[in-house]
Parts: C-alpha cells; sequence; structure tokens
C-alpha cells in the first residue's frame, strides 16, 4: 500500500467501511437478478456521491474536492472488491477528466457541479467496434449551420443507458486510423437524434449502443480544439485506464482473498485443501503478482497526480498487470473452488464476467503491452 | 529525490567533502568486493581509507569500528558515491550475513575481535550451512561437534561452500546434539587453517569453481568461538539467512544487475534486425521481451514501494516476501532472452571469433540459475508464502 496522507486514508476507510455495509456481493447479485435498467442502484450512487466520491478529481471550484487520482483510486479499489456497481469510473472519473482538462468555464461551469453531485451522469463514447481502437473513430461531424451534424454510431459505452451527457469522439477531418481529425464533442442525452439501446454482457452493467442520427450541436460543444482531439482524448482514456486498474486490482484482491478462505476450510483427504502443495504455490504466485500489480497501479495514480511525462507508459503498465493478474485470479477462483464455483449461487462467476469486461475496456492487456513496447522503443 | 530532513542534509556536505579528498578518481566505476586478489595501488589505499572510516558499513556501530551513520545518512553516502562512480570496496560475507548477525547475537570479545577486521575488509567469511545431507531441509545438518572440555572436536563434510578457498573462517552450523533437530544445532565460528580443515573446489556449469566441499576431519575449535548458547544455533542460523535473502533481493543489487549491460532492446535490434517500422524482425521474440521488460519495471516499482513503506513507518510490508522470487525471475528471464537473441553467438564459450559480452552473457545466464536455488529455494520461497503469509497449513 502506497504511503497514504491523512485525508487518503480516511477516505479509502470510509470507502472500505461503506461498500461492506451499503454495497456488498448481494447487492450487486440482486440488481443483476432483477435486471436493474441502469445496471446499478442510483440510491447507491447517490450516497456515493453525497460522501463526496463523485467530485475527488473535480476542483474545489467546480464543487469537487480535488483530492487527486490516487484517493480516486482507492475508492474504486473498494469497489472493485465487492463489484459494487456505479458510475464513478465513467463519469465521476472519465467525463469528469474530459471536462476538467478540456473544457471552456462555461462548459466546466454547465456539467462539472452536477457531476460531483452526482446529480448528472456522463460519460465517454468513444469505441465504434467491439475491440477498443480510439484512432478508428468514424462517426462523422459535418459542419451545419455554424455547428456540426453528428452521424454515425457508437458500442459498448459505459453507462450508456443512465448517461446525461455523452462524450463523443467524432471526426471532422481525416480517415479512420488517422489521429488528425479526430474532435470531442459535448452531447446531452436527450438532444435529437440520439437514440440508444442496452447490450446486455456477462457482467450485466449498463452498456450501451448509442445512435447519433443527424445530431446539430452548436460550436460550444466541441470540447477542446476542432480536429486535434485526439492527444485530449488519450489523456482521458488514460485516467479512465489508471482507475479500471484500480477497480481491476480490488477485485483480484477479493477474489484472492476469498478464494483462500475456501483453501483453509474446505477438506478433502482428511485436511484442507490449502495444505496441498500444489495449491499452495499456485497461490504463492497469485499473491506475488498482486503485489507487483499493486506497486503498477499505484505508480500510475501517482503520476496522474504528478503530471508526469511517463504517465502514459506507467498507465500501460498497470492496465497489463492488473489484467493479466485479473485473469489469472479470476480463472484460480473457478479452479480452486471446484463444482461450487461453477454455480450461478457462488460469487466465482460474477468475478469471472467482471472480469473479462474490465480486462477488454479500454484497451486491452495485449493491446497495452503492445503500446508500451512502441513507446519504449521496441 | 527524496528529502531526508536537515540532519543527513548537513551530512552530505561532510560526505561530498571526504569523498573529494579520499576517493582516488582510477578506482571510477571498479568493483573490488567481490575480487579474490589482494588489490594494490589506487585500489589499496581506497579500501584502506574506506575500512579506517568504517564507511563500507556505514550504519555499524562507532565502536567496533563501524561507520555509525543513521540509515537516512547511509543512504546519502550512496547516493554521493554513486554520483561520483565510487564503489564500496569493503563487502563479502562478513558484511552482508555474518556481520549483521554477530552483532546482535556475539558476546562482546566476540564482537570485539571478528567486527573490526570484517570492517576493514582484512578477513574472508564463508558459511558452512549446507552439507549433503542438508539443503533446503538445513536442519537435518550432521556435521558434529564434541564437547572436549576445553574444546569442540568438529567432524563432518559441508558443500557448496562459497569462496571456501579464499576465507579465512567459516561461520559454521554444527550438530551439538543428535537427539533434537533444530534444539540439536549450535552456531560455530572455524578458523580455515586449523588442522584438519580441507577443501575441495566444485566446478559450476559456468566453468568457474566459485565454491567447494569443505571436510572436517578432527578439528579442534576452541570453546569461546561457540556463538549464543550451546544448541541455540538455529535461531542464529535463520536469522543470517534473513540477511542473506535481503542482501540477494532488495536494493540496488538486483535493480543494477538488470540495468547492466545492453539493453535488450538495442541486443535485438542488432542481433535479430528491423521491420519496415523500425521494430524488432521477430514479432514473437519482440512481444516476449515488451513483457519481460513491463514485468522487471513492475519488480522495481515493487522495490521503490517497499522501501518508501518501510520509511513511511508503516509495518514491514508483505511486499518484501516475493522479492527474492520475483527479483531472480527477472534476472533469469533476461538473461535467457540474451542469449536467445544472439543466437550461436551468445553462446559463445571462449577462444576468437567473439565479442567480450557474448562471453559475458553465456556466464550470466548459467551463473544466474543459481538465484533460484541458494537462499532459500524458489519452491522454498513458496512455501514461506504461502505457510507465513498466507497462512495455510502443513500437509499432514
Ligand atoms: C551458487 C551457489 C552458492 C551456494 N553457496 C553456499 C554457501 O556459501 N554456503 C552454504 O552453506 N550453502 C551454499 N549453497 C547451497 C544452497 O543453500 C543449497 O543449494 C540450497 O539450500 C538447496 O539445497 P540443495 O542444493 O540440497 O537442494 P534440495 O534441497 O535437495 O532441493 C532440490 C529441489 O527440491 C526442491 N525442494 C526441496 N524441498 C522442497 C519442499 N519442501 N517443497 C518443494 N520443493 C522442495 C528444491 O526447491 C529444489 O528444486 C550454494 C548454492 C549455490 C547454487
Amino acid at each position: 500500500m502506497a504511503v497514504l496522507t491523512e485525508e487518503q486514508s480516511m477516505l479509502r476507510d470510509s470507502a472500505r467501511d461503506w461498500v461492506r455495509e451499503k454495497a456488498p456481493v448481494t447487492a450487486f447479485r440482486k440488481l443483476r437478478d432483477g435486471a436493474a435498467p441502469l445496471g446499478y442502484d442510483p440510491a447507491a450512487f447517490a450516497e456515493m456521491a453525497a460522501m463526496g466520491w463523485a467530485g475527488v478529481v473535480i476542483p474545489e471550484a467546480y464543487g469537487g474536492s480535488d483530492f487527486g487520482y490516487l484517493s480516486l483510486g482507492l475508492v474504486l479499489e473498494e469497489m472493485g472488491r465487492t463489484l459494487a456497481a456505479s458510475p464513478l469510473i465513467a463519469s465521476s472519473l472519465a467525463a469528469a477528466s474530459a471536462l476538467v482538462l478540456g473544457g471552456t468555464d462555461a462548459q466546466k461551469q454547465a456539467w462539472l457541479p452536477r457531476i460531483a453531485a452526482g446529480e448528472a451522469v456522463a460519460t465517454l463514447a468513444v469505441d465504434e467496434g467491439a475491440r477498443h481502437d480510439p484512432l478508428q473513430t468514424g462517426l462523422s461531424a459535418a459542419p451545419a449551420g455554424g455547428g456540426f451534424s453528428l452521424t454515425g454510431s457508437k458500442t459498448f459505452v459505459l453507462e450508456g443507458m443512465a448517461a446525461d451527457l455523452f462524450i463523443v469522439a467524432a471526426r471532422t477531418s481525416g480517415a479512420r486510423g488517422e489521429a488528425d481529425g479526430i474532435t470531442l464533442f459535448l452531447v446531452p442525452a436527450d438532444a435529437r437524434g440520439v437514440t440508444r439501446e442496452k447490450r446486455t454482457l456477462a457482467d450485466a452493467r449498463g452498456y450501451a449502443a448509442v445512435s447519433f442520427d443527424g445530431v446539430d450541436v452548436g460550436a460550444k460543444a466541441v470540447l477542446g480544439a476542432v480536429d486535434q482531439g485526439y492527444p485530449l482524448l488519450e489523456r482521458v482514456l488514460d485516467r479512465a485506464r489508471a482507475g479500471l486498474a484500480a477497480e481491476m486490482l480490488g477485485m483480484a484482491v477479493q477474489a484472492f482473498e476469498t478464494t483462500l478462505d475456501y483453501l483453509k476450510t474446505r477438506v478433502q483427504f482428511g485436511q484442507t485443501i490449502g495444505s496441498f502443495q500444489a495449491l499452495q504455490h499456485r497461490a504463492a504466485k497469485m499473491f506475488t503478482e498482486l503485489e507487483l500489480t499493486r506497486s503498477c497501479v499505484e505508480a500510475a495514480l501517482s503520476a496522474i497526480d504528478a503530471e508526469s511525462p511517463d504517465t502514459p507508459q506507467a498507465v500501460a503498465l498497470a492496465k497489463a498487470a492488473a489484467g493479466d493478474t485479473l485473469h489469472l485470479v479470476s480463472r484460480e477462483m473457478v479452479q480452486m473452488h471446484g463444482g461450487i464455483g461453477m454455480t450461478d449461487a457462488h460469487d466465482a462467476g460474477l468475478y469471472l464476467k467482471r472480469a473479462r469486461a474490465l480486462e477488454t475496456t479500454f484497451g486491452s492487456t495485449a493491446w497495452h503491452r503492445d503500446r508500451w513496447g512502441r513507446m519504449a522503443g521496441y | 529525490m527524496a528529502d531526508f530532513g536537515g540532519d543527513a542534509e548537513a551530512f552530505r556536505v561532510e560526505a561530498r567533502d571526504w569523498l573529494a579528498q579520499n576517493f582516488p578518481p582510477a578506482m571510477k566505476g571498479v568493483d573490488l568486493a567481490l575480487t579474490v586478489e589482494e588489490p594494490t595501488g589506487d585500489a589499496r589505499l581506497w579500501k584502506a581509507r574506506m575500512g579506517a572510516k568504517g564507511w563500507g558499513v556505514p550504519t555499524w556501530p562507532t565502536e567496533y569500528g563501524g561507520g555509525g551513520l543513521t540509515p537516512a545518512e547511509a543512504r546519502v553516502l550512496q547516493q554521493e558515491m554513486a554520483r561520483i562512480g565510487a564503489r564500496n570496496p569493503i563487502g563479502g560475507m562478513g558484511v552482508m550475513m555474518f556481520g549483521p548477525t554477530l552483532l546482535e547475537y556475539g558476546s562482546d570479545e566476540q564482537k570485539q575481535r571478528h567486527i573490526p577486521p570484517i570492517v576493514r575488509g582484512e578477513l574472508r567469511w564463508c558459511q558452512g550451512y549446507s552439507e549433503p545431507g542438508a539443503g533446503s531441509d538445513l536442519a537435518a545438518l550432521q556435521t558434529k561437534a564434541e564437547d572436549k572440555g576445553d574444546h569442540f572436536l568438529v567432524n563432518g563434510q559441508k558443500v557448496w561452500t562459497s569462496g571456501a578457498q579464499y576465507a579465512d573462517w567459516c561461520f559454521c552450523l554444527v550438530r551439538t546434539d543428535p537427539n533434537h533437530k533444530h534444539e540439536g544445532i549450535s552456531f560455530l565460528l572455524i578458523d580455515m587453517r586449523t588442522p584438519g580443515v580441507e577443501v575441495r573446489p566444485i566446478k559450476l556449469i559456468s566453468g568457474v569453481s566459485p565454491f567447494c566441499e569443505t571436510f572436517f576431519t578432527d578439528v579442534k575449535v576452541p570453546k569461546e568461538n561457540l556463538v549464543g548458547p550451546l544448541n541455540g544455533g538455529w535461531t542464529i542460523g535463520k536469522r543470517l539467512l534473513q540477511h542473506e535473502r535481503n542482501s540477494l533481493s532488495g536494493g540496488g543489487g538486483t535493480a543494477g544487475r538488470f540495468a547492466s549491460g545492453t539493453p535488450l532492446d538495442q541486443l535485438a535490434k542488432t542481433y535479430v534486425g528491423v521491420d519496415g517500422e523500425g521494430r524488432i524482425a521477430d514479432p514473437d521474440l519482440r512481444s516476449r521481451l515488451i513483457r519481460h521488460q513491463m514485468e522487471a519495471k513492475a519488480f522495481l516499482l515493487t522495490l521503490a514501494r517497499a522501501a518508501a513503506e518501510s520509511k513511511g513507518n508503516q509495518s514491514p510490508s508483505n511486499a518484501t516476501s516475493i522479492m527474492k522470487n520475483a527479483g531472480s525471475k527477472v534476472g533469469q528471464d533476461r538473461a535467457e532472452l540474451a542469449i536467445e537473441i544472439m543466437g550461436s553467438q551468445g553462446l559463445g564459450w571462449e577462444g576468437p571469433g567473439f565479442e567480450r559480452e557474448e562471453l559475458e552473457q553465456v556466464r550470466n545466464w548459467l551463473g544466474g540459475k543459481a538465484t533460484t536455488i541458494y537462499g532459500g529455494s524458489q519452491e522454498i520461497q513458496n512455501n514461506i508464502i504461502a505457510k507465513r503469509i498466507l497462512g495455510l497449513l502443513d500437509h499432514q
């Protein structure tokens, strides 16, 4: 665990207590079983926001606490432990970062206080295919009446069913595959021509496919500079990826602890299965990977807070390490539980499904490894 | 760099001045700690000065000749030495393992006698733990020391005794009670020149002979060479192993080893070639190299995190328990990749046709295999994590 300030320790402890009491895995299970339309419980999110968690990376002038990314990461790690569902990553982290980094004062005034208060949910609408690839942005934004007209579609938008605001990556010039020509737009979900449809994945969260059918927006809807949105988008995505990595770390830690408990209680051949060395060494390997991953995740979040030029490398490392480790632990969780791990009544399946969803979100492990390699000159 | 606070920063000036006056510039980058021959010229001067100052063992108490510095001051000294390329000329098992253990468990006479020569780098120590029948299960050791009134009579065999052929002294675990496994072991210091001590070097796969079989035949050892209580050697011996593991896995040593030599990406671009985009031509090798480099980075970040946590007064971090396995894996992977990249040139053994780096890599690769065997093998480390950290039970 990183060396924390007193405020950070308090934040982590209160997140831990709240999550255990108000958002245990059973709470998520209930949401899933009830096919919650948004994929999370708005009342629970309102409580999180009331505790200030929706405003951790938002400046005080706009209603946040400006505690920073390592701080928000601590909260996300606790959320990950119990699979707590909320728009913290999509809205309070990713979209909030986009506005903080790229917004005009008017844009910030319009959205950040409401995001910090949990009154509005905002999200990034970036990917258009099954795999993350922001350079492939093709949704077109054509000049129209002093503003732009947006046409195209986005897939697997996080919290897309709940969102009040989409931050849309669109193409104002150039071709798919090019960084130049990508522009970010703020598009309210109730704008004319916006339609959305729920996409139900194995992890039962609130994804949506969103269509933009000649959606007219004014010039003031542009976030950042026309045609030059890609560098901003990358900075925003890296913040989101670091947060995802923190959530994944929390999940992996809990999946491991649950499995370890089982190794200590399940008896076969007259002894606890945790006394079998074949399982002990796999447990030691998981523990080792968790420790290494924690270092990477904390380093990435700290790099963002320090505005370090190494942030992209640090984030790629964190997302890849978290991806590998969560992948390993979630598989072992099922395996080491034997038959009971295959049942829907057990939590192992919930962790396994959520793990794969996060592994692929905003760049798979392989994608980030390749990215890291390119940055390192490989 | 971290701020060490006023006092340590004041010490920086002192360290810098002293080094400016005492470090022979010709010694820049020269590592004496592991050399076997007695140094001459500037090397001898540098060693003597550091030895007299006690800064080779900066945190050891001054009453036995040590530097008497605080850990913060010692870090400052390390930084100042690194800044000018000065390497610590005082090293070896006496410094890394035996000294700290004796300071904790030895009598005052023992410390007065044995610590100052270690501080000055005058005497070499070797470790007489392993035996043919006692490796991972160290407490199965059989070399016996019989009480003969004024001395112990030692008979038996040790093996894998690193540096025994150059050592002046050996710290040994011996059996003083055959009826109790752990409680029948004592910690004994044996002068390697005593009649009855015989060493035979063993050749390793890397071609060198850094260690020996050591035989003891009716070796008389004075009673005063017993450290701690009779039959109380196991606790002391284990404490020493902790120092061994820390020095094997922690700190700059490991990090330095990864950084040394040509970076793997450059090596690969030279030996394997590049594609149209200027990237390593073999995509499978390229992706394995990236994976390795990321693992190495994760390990270095974990070293840094553990150091920050120990400074931040958090209880010793769990992270330290994984260092030996994680660090040795990164080191071995690196060596395997290096020779793979260099193809047949990377297997060059001796003679013409090979660059110095090629001949070094092959020995690095082979020598590095020991890192998952000694100091508690990889499997033993995993046992320790499983049992002590994770609380899993022994198999019945
Ligand atoms: C280069 C080098 C230098 C050395 N220097 C010294 C020295 O100076 N002084 C000294 O005293 N010793 C020294 N050693 C010895 C070293 O400490 C031993 O090699 C080590 O303790 C392992 O013992 P062993 O070789 O008998 O292997 P064994 O203990 O026989 O192990 C063989 C294999 O079995 C595995 N194994 C053993 N027990 C278990 C278990 N409970 N569970 C799972 N797997 C297990 C091991 O991990 C290993 O893979 C050195 C060794 C090397 C390689």
